[in-house]
Parts: C-alpha cells; sequence; structure tokens
C-alpha cells in the first residue's frame, strides 16, 4: 500500500477513535447540567446521584476524547502538510477559534465540575458544570463550521494556488454548515440518549434499580424518543442539501449510475464499480425520486456523468458510500422502534421502567452504543462521500499528503490501531464495571458541607 | 492598517510571541504533571493516590497549551508546521501514544478495578517518560536545525534525557509544594537528585548551539552583544544556587519556603527559554524558514489576532481562578 492511502486509513483511525467521545460528551455535558438544575430546583436525592454517577463516564469520555484529539493537531502537520499550505488561511482561524473558545473554557472547568463540587458554592458548580456542556458544543460547532466549509468552500479566492478569505460570515455560515451542525448535535443527543438507556438497563436487569437507576433509564429512553424523530427530518434536510451541493455524493448513497427519472430507493444493492451497474438490487420503485425530488418522476442525478473524458473518476467510491449510508440509516430505524415502543410501554401502564418486559431491556444494553455506529456510518457517508476532493473543487486528498515513506506510516498506523482498539476495550470494559458497581459509593444522603466527609468517590 | 505599520512584519512577530508564550507555559506547567509521572517509580503505591491528586484539576488545562502551541504554528505558520512535524514524524508519534496512555491512565487508574489498578499506574509512568524523552528529543533536533546525523541524533538523545530530568525535578518541587509529611521529605530528596540534570542540561544546550550554528556563535559572542547577555547566565547561576541552598534547607517544620523551589524552577526555565528565543530569531525552522516567509496571509492573521486579544486574558483569569480553587496541599479527589 502507498503512503496517500496508509495516511488515510492512519487518519480515518484516527478521527473515527476521536469522534467516538466527543459524541459522548457535547450532549452528556447538557444531560449532566439538566440533572444539577433538577437536584437545585427539587432537592430530590435521585437527580444529584444520577449527575454522580454519569459525571465518571463523562470523565472518562472526556479524557479519551482530549486524548485522540490533540493526536489530530498533529497529524495535519505530519501527514497532510499540503492542506494548511493550501487553504490554512482559512481552516487555521477556524481550528484556533476552537482551541481558544472552547478548548480551554472545557479544559479549565471541568476540574471545577469534577473535583469543586465541596470546594465551591452549589451555582459556582452548576456554572461549571454550564461552561463545560457550552465549550463542547463550541468545540463541535467550530470544527463542524471547518468541515462543512472543505465539503461547500465559499467565501474566499485563490492566489498563486493559496486560498485568501475573503467574506468570513460566508465561510461560517457556509451552505452545508446548518444543516452538519444539526445533524451532528443531534446524533450526539441520540448516542447519549441510547447510552443512559443502555447502561440503566443493564443496572436494572442486575437488580440495581435505585431511583437514580430509574431516573436515568426513563431520561434517556425520553430523550431518546423525542429526538429521533427530529433526527430522521434534520437528515432529510441534510440529504436535500447534499443533492444540492454535492450531487455525486448523493448518487453515491443511492447507487444511481444514470442521471435519471423515477430512481427506485435501494433497501439492499451490492454496487460493482467495475462493470458500472449494481448486483442483487432489492428496492422500492420511485422511492429515491420522490424522496429527493417530492415526485416519482423527479430527476436523480446518477454517477456517471462524474467521469471525465480521459476516464478519470471524480466520484467518490460507491460501494463504502452506499453500504455506510445504508447501515445509518438502519440504526435509526431500529432506534425510532425501540425508543418509541418503550416510551408507548411506560406511559400506557403508567409504571416507568417497571413496565418494560425483560427482552426489551437486554435489547437496550447493546443498543447502548448503537449512537456511536450511526455516527460513525454517517460520517464515513459524508467524508467519503466527498472524495477524490478534500476540499471540494479546490484540492484533492492526494495533493494534500506528506511524503512520508510508506513503511513509516505503516508503523505508526499499526501503533495507533493497537492503542484505540486497546482503549477502545479498556473503555467499554471500565463503563460496565462502574454500572455493575452502581451506585455503591456514590450515593449519598445529602450534599455535605464543605469540610464534612462525603463518601469517597474515586 | 497603515497607522500600527506594516502588518506583514508586526503580525508575525506577535504571533511569534504568542506561540512563544505558548510553549514556554506549557513546559512549565505540563512540565511538573509530566514529571510528576516520571517520578512515579520512585513513590509507594500510597503515595501515588496523593501525586496524582496535586495534578488532577489541572493537567488538562496544563496540556491544552501545547494545543494552543502547536495551533498557533499550524495557523500562524503553516509552512513551518508542515515542515518541522514531518522531520519529526516518529518523535510526534511516540510523545502522542504518551500522551494518549498518561490522559487516560488518570481515569483508568480511578475507575478501573483495583486489581488492575498497577497497570494504568505503569501506563501513566511510561505515558509521561515517553513524552517526555520524546520533547527532549525533538528539541536536541531542532537545535541542531532538524537535520538527521549521527551527531545530531546522540545530541538529541542526551537532550532527551535531560529534558526529561529537568520535568521531574520541576516535578518534585511541585510536589513540596502540594504535599506535606513523608511524600514532602521524599520529593525535596527528588529535587536534589536532580538538580544536577537540570545544570547539565542547560549547560549542554547552551555550549551546543553556538558551535553547530555560526549564525548563533555570532549572535552571542559579538560585541556589545556579549555583555547585553551576559546577566542571563549569570541570573541562572544564581538561581541555581538559590536552589541548592533552599533544597538543603527544606523540609521546614512549619512549611515555610516550601513554595521557593517551585518559583525559582519556573523562573529558570523561562530564563532558559528567552536564551533559546533569542538563539533563534527570526528563524521559526532554523537556518531554513523565517518566520516572516512562513507566516499566514495578514488578514487571517488579523482575524485570529482579534479573537487572541479577547479570549487570551479571560483564559489566563480562569486558569488562575482554578488555581486558587484548588490551592494549598493536595487532598485526595472526590468527585462530591
Amino acid at each position: 500500500m502507498d503512503t496517500l492511502i496508509l495516511s488515510r486509513i492512519q487518519f480515518g483511525a484516527n478521527i473515527s477513535f476521536h469522534i467516538l467521545f466527543p459524541t459522548i460528551t457535547i450532549a452528556l455535558g447538557w444531560v449532566l447540567l439538566y440533572f444539577k438544575v433538577r437536584y437545585a430546583r427539587s432537592g430530590e436525592d435521585r437527580w444529584i446521584n444520577a449527575y454522580r454517577f454519569w459525571v465518571k463516564v463523562f470523565a472518562l469520555s472526556f479524557a479519551l476524547g482530549v486524548v485522540s484529539g490533540i493526536t489530530m493537531s498533529f497529524q495535519f502537520g505530519t501527514n497532510w502538510p499540503g492542506f494548511m499550505e493550501t487553504v490554512g488561511n482559512i481552516a487555521g482561524p477556524l481550528l484556533a477559534y476552537e482551541v481558544m473558545t472552547a478548548f480551554f473554557l472545557e479544559a479549565v472547568f471541568l476540574g471545577i465540575m469534577l473535583f469543586g463540587f465541596s470546594r465551591v458554592p452549589g451555582w459556582l458548580h452548576t456554572l461549571a458544570t454550564f461552561l463545560v456542556a457550552f465549550g463542547t458544543t463550541m468545540s463541535a460547532f467550530w470544527i463542524l463550521v471547518l468541515s462543512s466549509w472543505m465539503h461547500t468552500p465559499v467565501g474566499f479566492e485563490m492566489r498563486e494556488g493559496v486560498a485568501h478569505a475573503t467574506d468570513w460570515w460566508a465561510i461560517i455560515f457556509n451552505p452545508s454548515m446548518p444543516y452538519r451542525l444539526v445533524h451532528m448535535l443531534l446524533a450526539s443527543g441520540l448516542t447519549v440518549a441510547f447510552l443512559l438507556a443502555g447502561i440503566s438497563a443493564y443496572r436494572w436487569l442486575r437488580d440495581d434499580r435505585g431511583d437514580e437507576v430509574r431516573t436515568s433509564l426513563v431520561t434517556g429512553l425520553g430523550l431518546g424518543a423525542l429526538l429521533i424523530p427530529l433526527q430522521i427530518l434534520a437528515g432529510d434536510f441534510h440529504g436535500l442539501n447534499t443533492l444540492e451541493h454535492q450531487p455525486a455524493k448523493v448518487a453515491a448513497m443511492e447507487g444511481n449510475w444514470e442521471t435519471r427519472s423515477n430512481v427506485p430507493l435501494l433497501l439492499f444493492a451490492v454496487p460493482d464499480e467495475e462493470a458500472r451497474q449494481n448486483n442483487f438490487e432489492i428496492g422500492i420503485p420511485n422511492g429515491a425520486s420522490l424522496i429527493l425530488k417530492h415526485k416519482a418522476s423527479g430527476v436523480v442525478p446518477g454517477l456517471n456523468d462524474f467521469v471525465a473524458e480521459d476516464g478519470t473518476v471524480m466520484h467518490p467510491p460507491v460501494a463504502p458510500v452506499f453500504y455506510s449510508f445504508r447501515v445509518m440509516v438502519g440504526t435509526g430505524m431500529a432506534m425510532l422502534l425501540l425508543s418509541w415502543a418503550a416510551v408507548a410501554m411506560m406511559l400506557y401502564k403508567r409504571r416507568g421502567p417497571d413496565a418494560l418486559p425483560k427482552p426489551m431491556l437486554w435489547v437496550m444494553v447493546p443498543m447502548a452504543f448503537s449512537g456511536w455506529v450511526a455516527t460513525l456510518a454517517g460520517w464515513y457517508t459524508t467524508e467519503i462521500g466527498r472524495q477524490p476532493w478534500l476540499v471540494t473543487g479546490v484540492m484533492t486528498t492526494e495533493q494534500a499528503v506528506a511524503d512520508v515513506p510508506a513503511p513509516m506510516v505503516a508503523t505508526t498506523l499499526f501503533v495507533y490501531l493497537a492503542v484505540y482498539a486497546a482503549l477502545l476495550f479498556a473503555y467499554i470494559a471500565v463503563l460496565f464495571y462502574i454500572a455493575r458497581k452502581g451506585g455503591a459509593g456514590t450515593r449519598i444522603a445529602r450534599p455535605e458541607r464543605p469540610g464534612m466527609a462525603p463518601m469517597p468517590a474515586e | 492598517m497603515n497607522a500600527f505599520g506594516d502588518p506583514t512584519q508586526w503580525l508575525p512577530l506577535v504571533f511569534a510571541a504568542l506561540m512563544g508564550l505558548s510553549i514556554l507555559i506549557y513546559v512549565v506547567l505540563d512540565g511538573y504533571d509530566l514529571g510528576v509521572g516520571v517520578l512515579f517509580p520512585f513513590a509507594e503505591d500510597t503515595e501515588k493516590d496523593r501525586m496524582v491528586a496535586s495534578i488532577g484539576p489541572f493537567w488538562d488545562a496544563n496540556e491544552t497549551w501545547l494545543v494552543l502551541a502547536i495551533g498557533i504554528l499550524l495557523v500562524a505558520f503553516p509552512a513551518a508546521h508542515g515542515m518541522i512535524l514531518t522531520a519529526l514524524y516518529l518523535p510526534v508519534a511516540i510523545m502522542l501514544v504518551g500522551l494518549i496512555l498518561r490522559g487516560v491512565a488518570f481515569e483508568f487508574r480511578a475507575k478501573a478495578p483495583p486489581e488492575r489498578k498497577p497497570m494504568w499506574n505503569m501506563a501513566f509512568y511510561l505515558g509521561s517518560l515517553m513524552s517526555s524523552l520524546s520533547q527532549g528529543f525533538m528539541l536536541g533536533l531542532y537545535i541542531m536545525g532538524l537535520e538527521i546525523t549521527t551527531f545530531t541524533l546522540i545530541f538529541a538523545t542526551i537532550t532527551a534525557v535531560f529534558l526529561t530530568v529537568a520535568y521531574s525535578f520541576i516535578g518534585a518541587t511541585w510536589l513540596i509544594l502540594k504535599t506535606d509529611g513523608d511524600l514532602q521529605k521524599k520529593s525535596v530528596q527528588w529535587a536534589r537528585g536532580g538538580i544536577w540534570g537540570v545544570v547539565l542540561g542547560l549547560g549542554a544546550v547552551s555550549l551546543a548551539s553556538p558551535f553547530v550554528s555560526p549564525r548563533i556563535f555570532e549572535k552571542w559572542f559579538s560585541v556589545p552583544e556579549i555583555f547585553l547577555l551576559a546577566p542571563l547566565p549569570l541570573m541562572a547561576g544564581f538561581l541555581v544556587i538559590a536552589l541548592w541552598i533552599t533544597l538543603r534547607y527544606l523540609p521546614d517544620s512549619e512549611d515555610r519556603m516550601a513554595w521557593l523551589p517551585f518559583t525559582l524552577t519556573v523562573v529558570l526555565f523561562t530564563l532558559g527559554f528567552f536564551g533559546m528565543a533569542y538563539s533563534f530569531y527570526p528563524y521559526v525552522v532554523p537556518d531554513q524558514l523565517t518566520l516572516y516567509e512562513s507566516a499566514s496571509a495578514p488578514e487571517s492573521l488579523f482575524i485570529i489576532l482579534v479573537g487572541t486579544v479577547f479570549v487570551l486574558p479571560v483564559i489566563a483569569g480562569y486558569t488562575v481562578l482554578s488555581y486558587i480553587i484548588f490551592r494549598g496541599k493536595a487532598t485526595e479527589l472526590r468527585y462530591d
């Protein structure tokens, strides 16, 4: 394998590993704030006990997010120097604002949020929780601005091969940014919703049915049921936006080779890029035309339009985009089914989580990570879907890669993969370990006044 | 913008200063917490929890200064960023793996089952060691102009060891400040053992730099520069002596002066840093690329500067706030 593909796999592996954790911390920060505010209002212990449990998950996820994020800021230079050399004038300020407004806000107030409960007044602790949640969200905002700009670049001009900003407002609010941002924030909310539900269901099944387990379970399922229809809607809008700005990506998502009307919605197929056709198609007639153009005769762009005269392929690799998209949508449907069924049962029987049958709770446990699956599949769809471009129409991925010897990249790739695999294993193992330990050691009767000895919590 | 002079001249300089400041703050702050990690094998298991508690609320923000420094290099001097980081490909990768290991070990050692704790303690130590060594190695290669020869590799290996010792020294002085009792006594011992490394390290870099680079030789030993620069090594000498005396005297039964070694070390690190900054100016890649040649477009730098002017004081403010909230001797970390 050559340096380009190895570097791409390495960056893909890093960013995939990284996004798992911000996806949790972005929304979990707000959920923690919700718990804290409910506690401050009601004084009910279940809220602060839920906070105590989930803040540990937050701390663990945050640490993994930080260290894998640092890795990426270096890889721009070690593996992709062409990127910053060409579009550094635009990417630079956006990354700088991410670090300045968001990173420090999170990092400094995290200390107070985690360890300051008995050292600072209650309002300051709540404020710290808010600022951490706000910081993670701002982080997401700036990084999605940059990512979106790479998909739909505007507000710049090229001088001597280097991009120069002409309109910052246009750059920040570039055409795909609002859609991508909403889609990602909702994805984070859903990931956390199912994580809350899944881990709480696991504790419930182990007869750990304290008030805060009940509270977390209901919060998770409720949040999931609330957000999933919004996400489906946001995803649809995002798809239409992509059709307008990156038709080749949509063509790959739909597995549509020829530009035509009455395109079916393919539920399954095996795209064959050599033969430029699909095998084993199972589709709903006119489906894709209806979704994308809102009429059966709607014309959907085809992949063959993106092949140059000389045979150069200027559309993304079809199979990965096609499959990832289906994994994402499929996972979303499973989320819809599970959360609505659970909420309906709880509402109908009015007994809260006691109304949920055991098999359903067992399904929730693996679904704790459904948000990860959907988020990764979604990112693969959109990022692989941008290929061969790194910045659409401005530079290709190949133009940005560093001239590092392939064996060297292969070595570091191997090391990173080994480290990430070990850490992912450890993360999930520890998650279930602290779930098994349950509330033991974290539950307190009352918040102690500063100076009194609360029970230790690791 | 003419009222402010030529932006292509002063903007790169401002950003070089900001980057330098970030690197200096990083080396001091993450220096002490990496150092605490490097000292791990010398401590008893019971002491390790307290050592981690002394850095627990800070390490994350400390590491963020590295992101800021590398971020400024990336956004303000993109050409240099690519050149430096591709040249330092392997040490950067080792540093990153080290930072990953120690960063997650903070959390895992407290949350994993007790029987796994020794493993995560080991990961914390190894991660801190890998990060410190690779940073020292990169410093050495950077001083040598990023050239790879047998000689530069040997030099970089030496700076790797010395920077690690220097980090463990500032880590020990941090522990003197943040702990008491037996652990404080031990930390004084560690600091006494480490001070030679700081002296040798500063000496090695100071001796080697002018001899590998005629340009630096010129900057140091021509008249009148040599007289203007003379206070720098003299002050460093005084600081080392002051440190030496303080460490002989500590620990004090009333815990007076516990803050002094750390403070003196910070001043010493700062002096060393200014010496280096003076030597390398105006180059961002030694003898190859000046900061003016590699700077981003002025309009992009300006937009970052606007944000920086507002944000940096705020960052400084809440960093101070967190140090005030977690002042005093380190106690067991609690989530409540």
